[in-house]
Order: structure tokens, then sequence, then C-alpha cells
């Protein structure tokens, strides 16, 4: 099966996409030098490519799972920008009603189930979105975005052989970065690609460029196809960059990214500047009224916490 | 209407019940696909009976996508110690998913294990683990010591809501009691009172329940009268029965088979000695395994594991005396 490759109008939704995780993502950057978002931030900038191209093919049925780095695949799938704000900034009105913060995001309503503090935390949770699927006779899949640090963990292996033994449409997305949160891969594994890791499990796998919109949008979408008419599972392995630390904060010094391993920079070209320009200045406007949002939103009461403990409190 | 079964019978009734009610019942995990899980498969299809991997952190994470997605995962962990290869399933992701969501999703699962195996299986088949689990907000944890309450506590327990760690004494197993017929539940957080008694009360959890009226008996032999209570579930854990208790005997003997740092016991201890304390006329007195790891020679075994003497013996202590004579 293959994907039709993204068209005009698609590709300036992907545009839109890409600029308003950047421009969301700096915001938070901002703010949380300032103190307004004042718990623990992980950046993906320079990574938006592959939230953008794999979440714009999905569809709110389609459970979509990912780590510590989650605000772009959250905004991809569908997440709103102020709700998403909130979040970060503790409040009421935030996504999991400032309870979850920026490492544990959920928006169930997009399908977006959530992210996860701890390195390879939810990729075995993803499988069971995969099985619960199957089980159902739906069409609709799973898909779980890790890190490369996240191949070394057992999680991942124990999922991989899982995913694989029971044939379940799990599409598995690794943002290679190269860096396992502080240490390059080098440190960490003689295994240079994650997707010749699961190799021996029979899983279809792929390596592109993860800084190319296309390439990702049309290897995803192949693989995509597929899972939805009964195959899977999938290994996307996508090679990319993260232009900021590992937390918003981290002062290690990492070698810069040159500006054509930006996925915006590379992929905006295809438009007119005018019209590039447009899209860029819809995205800004569109962070600046997230901003207005989460800052009039309340705080929590503590009485609400309570009862979210327990389902039945 | 009853009949009578073993306590691994009763575990097994209440689920089969379950899943014959609610398709959404999953049961999977290692070798489910032996002699004594057949009727499983046959009953219910290879779709909702699976058998697993050695993969424990697989196993829980894919009972979690599976519950979020609306499904009642029971997880056949075999034993405790194996649950702790996949702490992170159990306690940063399943117990947290809802609250750190805002209360978007619930996580119905059940993670069934044995414990306790204290006949000479040595050093990890014999935790007494639950004390571990309690203490995480978001799980329950279940202990039941009767057949019975093994039947309606799993009911309950495939219904909730919540994650539910079920834990079922291995030494337990093949003890028989008369269960209810047909559909049968056992509510979260109502302690059972198995000996009323007025001169002190003895909370036992789990297998040291028969213990604890063992020594009752004997006790009353010698004119003490204990009263045995159970709490059955230990999260949520029902401290108003246990502090009513101590208001009418004014004495507490508190055992279990856990270490002691790691124990119920020590966690009902500070309860009571901040919400009961002008209830009690005498220090309370915990009976628990000792701070170490359960041997496998059987004399070792026995010398740090509570027992009906050292229940006795308690009592005694708290009562202040030698043992009364008639």
């Amino acid at each position: 099966m293959t994907a039709s490759p993204p068209g005009r109008e698609q590709g300036l939704r992907l545009l839109a996409t890409m600029w308003r995780i950047r421009l969301f993502e700096e915001q938070v950057g901002l703010l949380t030098r300032a103190g307004e978002v004042d718990g623990l931030v992980h950046l993906s900038v320079g990574q938006e490519g592959v939230a953008a191209a794999v979440c714009s093919q999905l569809r709110d049925d389609d459970a979509v799972y990912s780590g510590h780095r989650a605000h772009g695949h959250a905004i991809a799938k569908g997440a709103p920008l102020g709700r998403l704000l909130a979040e970060l900034m503790g409040r009421d009105g935030g996504l999991c009603r400032g309870l979850g913060g920026s490492m544990h995001v959920v928006d169930v309503e997009h399908g977006f189930m959530g992210a996860t503090g701890v390195v390879g935390g939810n990729i075995p949770i993803a499988l069971g979105s995969a099985l619960a699927a199957r089980l159902r006779g739906l069409d609709s899949v799973a898909v779980v975005f890790f890190g490369d640090g996240a191949a070394q963990a057992g999680h991942f292996h124990e999922t991989v052989n899982l995913a694989s033994l029971w044939a379940l449409p799990l599409i598995l997305v690794c943002e290679n970065n190269g860096f396992a949160e502080f240490t390059p891969r080098s440190a960490h594994t003689n295994v240079e690609r994650v997707s010749d890791a699961v190799a021996p499990y029979d899983v279809e796998r792929e390596t592109v460029d993860g800084n190319d919109v296309v390439a990702v949008w049309d290897t995803f979408g192949r693989f995509l196809a597929s899972a939805r008419g009964g195959g899977g599972p999938f290994l996307l392995e996508c090679l990319t960059r993260r232009l900021r630390g590992h937390y918003e904060g981290d002062a290690t010094k990492y070698e810069r990214a040159s500006a054509e391993n930006d996925p915006i920079e590379r992929f905006r070209s295809r438009f007119d500047a005018d019209e590039a320009e447009a899209v860029r200045a819809g995205a800004e406007a569109e962070v600046e009224q997230a901003v207005r949002f989460a800052r009039g939103s309340p705080y929590p009461d503590p009485g609400l916490f309570a009862a979210m403990v327990y389902a039945d409190a | 209407m009853a009949h009578e079964l073993p306590f691994i019978a009763a575990i097994d009734e209440a689920i089969r019940l379950e899943m014959e009610r609610d398709d959404t019942v999953l049961y999977f995990g290692q070798n489910m696909a032996t002699t004594e899980n057949e009727p499983y498969v046959d009953a219910f299809g290879r779709d909702r009976v699976r058998v697993t991997p050695i993969s424990e952190t697989a196993e829980i994470g894919i009972a979690i996508g599976a519950a979020l997605s609306g499904f009642r995962p029971v997880v056949e962990l075999y034993m405790a110690e194996f649950m702790l290869v996949a702490m992170d399933q159990v306690i940063n992701e399943a117990p947290r998913f809802r609250a750190m969501s805002g209360g978007q999703v619930k996580v119905p699962l059940v993670l069934k294990a044995g414990f306790g195996f204290t006949a000479g299986w040595a050093g990890q088949h014999t935790g007494t683990l639950g004390a571990l689990f309690m203490g995480v907000p978001g799980l329950k944890v279940v202990m039941p010591s009767t057949a019975a309450d093994a039947k309606g506590l799993m009911a309950t327990a495939i219904r909730d809501d919540n994650p539910v760690v079920y834990l079922h004494h291995y030494l337990l197993t093949l003890e028989h009691g008369d269960v209810p017929d047909g559909e049968y539940l056992v509510p979260f957080g109502e302690a059972a009172i198995r000996r009323e008694g007025g001169d002190v009360t003895i909370v036992a959890t789990g297998w040291t329940v028969d213990r604890a009226l063992g020594a009752a008996a004997t006790l009353a032999a010698d004119g003490i009268q204990a009263e045995v209570i159970d709490p059955r579930t230990l999260a949520p854990l029902d401290t108003q029965t246990i502090l009513e208790s101590v208001d009418r005997t004014g004495r507490l003997v508190l055992v279990d088979q856990a270490t002691r740092h790691a124990s119920a016991s020590t966690v009902i201890a500070g309860e009571v000695a901040e919400h009961g304390f002008s209830s009690l006329k005498a220090p309370i007195v915990q009976v628990t395994a000792l701070d170490a790891t359960i041997p496998y020679s059987q004399p070792l075994e026995a010398w740090v594991l509570p027992d009906e003497d050292k229940i006795v013996a308690a009592v005694q202590q708290v009562l202040g005396s030698a043992p009364v004579t008639a």
C-alpha cells in the first residue's frame, strides 16, 4: 500500500502545525524564564516535522502516546494551545486541570492518551490501546513516540516482541535526536540505528530523515494504511535534532545544529514567501491568544484533587 | 445457598462469572495455556484469554492501555515478587494516570498475585508485599483470608474502576470454605470482625487471620476474650472498625506476615496512635515477620514469621500479665 504525498493544502496545514509547535514552545521557554511556567518542561524545538507529519494523518480515535517531550505531539494531535499552556502553568483551565503538567499531558477528546515522565514507560500502554482496537474489530491504530534513549529500556523490547507476536496495529515512532537526556547515543549502545534493534522481531521498519517532513509523511502514511488494513506492528525511526537542551535550563554544551536541519526552514521554501509568512503570523496570533487564555485561568481548587485519586471517589 | 470450595477455586469462580457477565473482562498472563487454564480458553477464546511471555512490564502496560480503552483486564502475575519487575507500571503508571489526567480517564484492572509462600520457597517467593502497595495513592489492595471473601473480593475488584492489587496467600490455596452461590460481591473498605471479644483487639491480615483465631481460642481457655478483625482490604483501610474495637477493648495487637517496617500493621499502629490514643490502656504490640529476608531452612523460616505462640505472647504483654489461670 502507498500513501499519497501531501498536496498543497495539506502542505500548508503541515507548515502551520510546525509553526504552532515552534512558536508555542518558544513562548513556553520565555514563560519558564519569567517564572510563569514554574514546573519542569522539555522542549522539542527542531523536531516539529515528525509530530506534524505523523499526527496530521491520524484521527481522533487513533491513540497517541508520548514521552516527556510531548507538547508537539499533543498540539499536532489537536490539543488546543490555550488549554495546553494553561496546563503548563498549573491552571484549572488546563487539559488536565493543572494536575499533570508538561510531562503528563492527556487530551482524551483528541486521542492524545498521554505523556509520561518515565522514559519508555508508556510504550507497552500504547500496545494495550492497539490490542483494544483489534479486539473491537476497529481500524484505528496506536502510535507511540519515544526517543532513542528509550530503545535501551526493557519496556521497548518487551513491547516490540509482543506487538510482533500478536500482530497488533502499533506504530512505534522513534525520534532519534542522538541524545538520551544529556548523553550521546554512542555512550549508550553499539547499535547505530534503532530500526536495527527490532530486526530479529520481524517488524516492518524504516529509518528516514526526520527533518524532511515529506519523507516522514510518506513512510508513516504507508505504515498507517497497512495498519488500518490489519497489518502491524511498524517502527519508524526519524533522525532529527533537538535545538535546545534536554530541559529548559539545561547548561550542557551541545553541538549546535545547522539551519538546514531545521524542518521548518526546509519545508517553507516550497511555498511563496508571503504565503509562508501568513501561516507563521497566524500561528503567532494563536499562541498570543493561548497566553491570554492561560493567564486568565484560575488555579485549581485543592478540593478538586481528592476526587481525582480514585475513579469512584 | 453456598457450596464448599477451596480458596483458589473460589477466586476462579469469580473470574469466570465476571467474564461471562461482561465481555470486556480479559484475562492474561504467563502460563495461561496450562491444563488448569484450558477451561478459560475454551469458554472465552484466545482473544480474551491470552498467554504472555515472561514480560511483566509489557503484560501490565498492555493491561493499562486496554483499560484506558474500555476493557477490564485481569493480569495473572502468579507471584507478587514478579510484579516488582514491573514496578514502573504498577506504581508510576496505572494508579497515577487518572489523577495526572485531571480525571479524564479511569484504569480498571486487576493485578492478581499469590504471596507469602512460606513453605520453603525461600527469599523471593515468600514476601508479604501488601503494605508496599497500600501506600500508593490510586491503587486498591485486597488481601482475602477466607474462600468466600476470595470470591467476593475478586468480583468487586474486577468491577472496580481503579487498578486493584489482588493478593492471595499461597498457604491458603487449598483451604476449603463455604462460598455463596452465583453473583457474590464483598465491598472494599469493610473489615470483618471474625471473633468478638472485650479484652483485646487483634487485627490480622491474610494468612495470619487463622493464626490469630487460633491464638484467640488458646487465650479463651485462659479466660481472655480477644476480638479478631480482618481488614480484608488494605486500601481502602477500614480504620473506623478498628478504632471502634480499640475503644471497647483498650488494647491492640497487630499481626502481619510482612516484615515490620513494610507491614500493614505499622500503618494501622500509626492510625490508632493518632486517632485512638485516649482509648489505649497499654502500648500497641506488633507481631510481624522480622526485618529479614525469609530464610529457606524450615526452623529459621519459622523463627522469622509470626505464629500463634507469638500472638498469644503479644496479647499477654498488652494485658500486662502472665497467663491468667482459671
